[in-house]
């Protein structure tokens, strides 16, 4: 016979080994001095060209790579692979979303010491990837001209994981009468201070103040970096003086 | 539909803490959802009963309770609800923010389990 039911008290964060996997990245990211953006969007949202003109305008000055999460084909590394930059597939099955582990074991081998920023493209889908952290230093969200000003409505635990929102496919804006203000609204009203920038990976418009925003945010983890190197440095010299 | 690996994780913590307390028979386990988890809750439940089958846990509830989201408003110098997920203003004066305090949550709190006065074994 069973006693009297009691209730425990337990505390235990679910996905508490995702977040401890999540947490060992960002240590290796930081300690090897990468850059690490990963993208979420829609199916269809340009994401792969994006992040294929992204790869090969980024590449004549820095050192990049990236990672490239799919259901199923090896096409989008293919792809990539244009680039001339190191790439990745990372192919799920039928998982929807990448977690720290895929993360881990596609890192296998590559040296971070040689990379100055590091790409992990999340499978397409707005939901899912919302909840896995993957030690990314920031998560930007892609939305195209195509979808409609109303997806951050649509979406609003994704914007509100994300750090900054891209809005693309802006060559095609007048053909499908997007409203930037709407979109921009729309951002802001789930994410109020949401960094916002808006490009056409295809005919290049927007691309070099994006890219300009991705080394000035490398830049400053770097200067920070390095205060912090001095400061521990520095710190036993001041004792001694005491 | 990420929620049954979800609900496997979340068997799979319970099982571990039955096995952490020796002969208890769980009969509920409690979780904290947040509105920004990402999760949602119907989906979750009809997963728990699948990750649940042939398990110790099999017949066990699962006891859902939804958190919504809770900003710090600058304005107010206090927690506030917000106006809607979809609205990031503070519910009381109005003001955008988008410092999070709570919603965020997928956290199992307690167990509600039975101990055997004998060891059935």
């Amino acid at each position: 016979m069973g006693s009297q039911p009691r209730l425990v008290e337990v505390r235990k964060n679910v996905l508490k080994q995702n977040d401890l996997a999540a947490r060992a990245l960002r240590e290796r990211f930081r300690a090897a001095g990468v850059f690490v953006v990963s993208l979420v969007s829609s199916p269809g949202s340009g994401k792969t060209m994006f992040l294929e003109k992204t790869l090969t305008l980024l590449r004549q000055n820095y050192r990049v790579a990236a990672l490239v999460g799919d259901l199923a084909t090896e096409n989008d590394a293919v792809r990539l692979a244009r680039s001339q930059a190191p790439v990745k597939q990372i192919t799920t099955g039928t998982l929807c979303h990448l977690e720290a582990s895929m993360v881990q074991t596609a890192l296998e081998g590559w040296d971070l010491n040689q990379l100055d920023f590091l790409f992990i493209e999340n499978v397409g889908n707005l939901v899912c990837p919302s909840s896995y952290d993957l030690g990314e230093n920031f998560r930007l969200v892609l939305i195209s001209v195509t979808e409609g000003e109303d997806k951050p409505l649509k979406y609003p635990t994704i914007f509100n994981s994300a750090d900054v929102a891209v809005v693309t496919k802006m060559d095609l804006a007048p053909a499908v009468e997007f409203d930037w203000h709407a979109a921009y609204g729309n951002i802001q009203a789930v994410r109020p201070g949401m960094q916002v920038l808006k490009l056409s990976a295809k005919s290049g418009d927007g691309m070099q103040e994006y890219l300009g925003f991705l080394t000035e945010r490398l830049n400053e983890v770097r200067t920070n970096e390095r205060t912090n190197e001095r400061t521990t440095a520095a710190a036993p010299m001041e004792n001694l003086a005491r | 539909m990420h929620e049954l690996s979800i609900a496997m994780s979340i068997v799979e913590m319970a099982q571990e803490e039955a096995e952490r307390r020796g002969s208890v028979q769980i009969n509920a386990i409690h979780l904290k959802l947040g509105a920004l988890s990402g999760v949602v809750k119907e989906a979750l439940l009809s997963s728990y009963e699948m990750a649940c089958e042939d398990t110790a846990l099999q017949g066990s509830r699962l006891v859902i309770e939804e958190i919504p989201v809770v900003v710090f408003c600058s304005s107010c110098r206090a927690e506030r609800p917000v106006s809607s997920v979809q609205l990031f203003c503070c519910a009381e004066c109005g003001t955008p923010t988008s410092e999070i305090v709570r919603g965020k949550e997928l956290e199992v709190v307690a167990l509600e389990i039975e101990e055997w006065a004998h060891n059935p074994v």
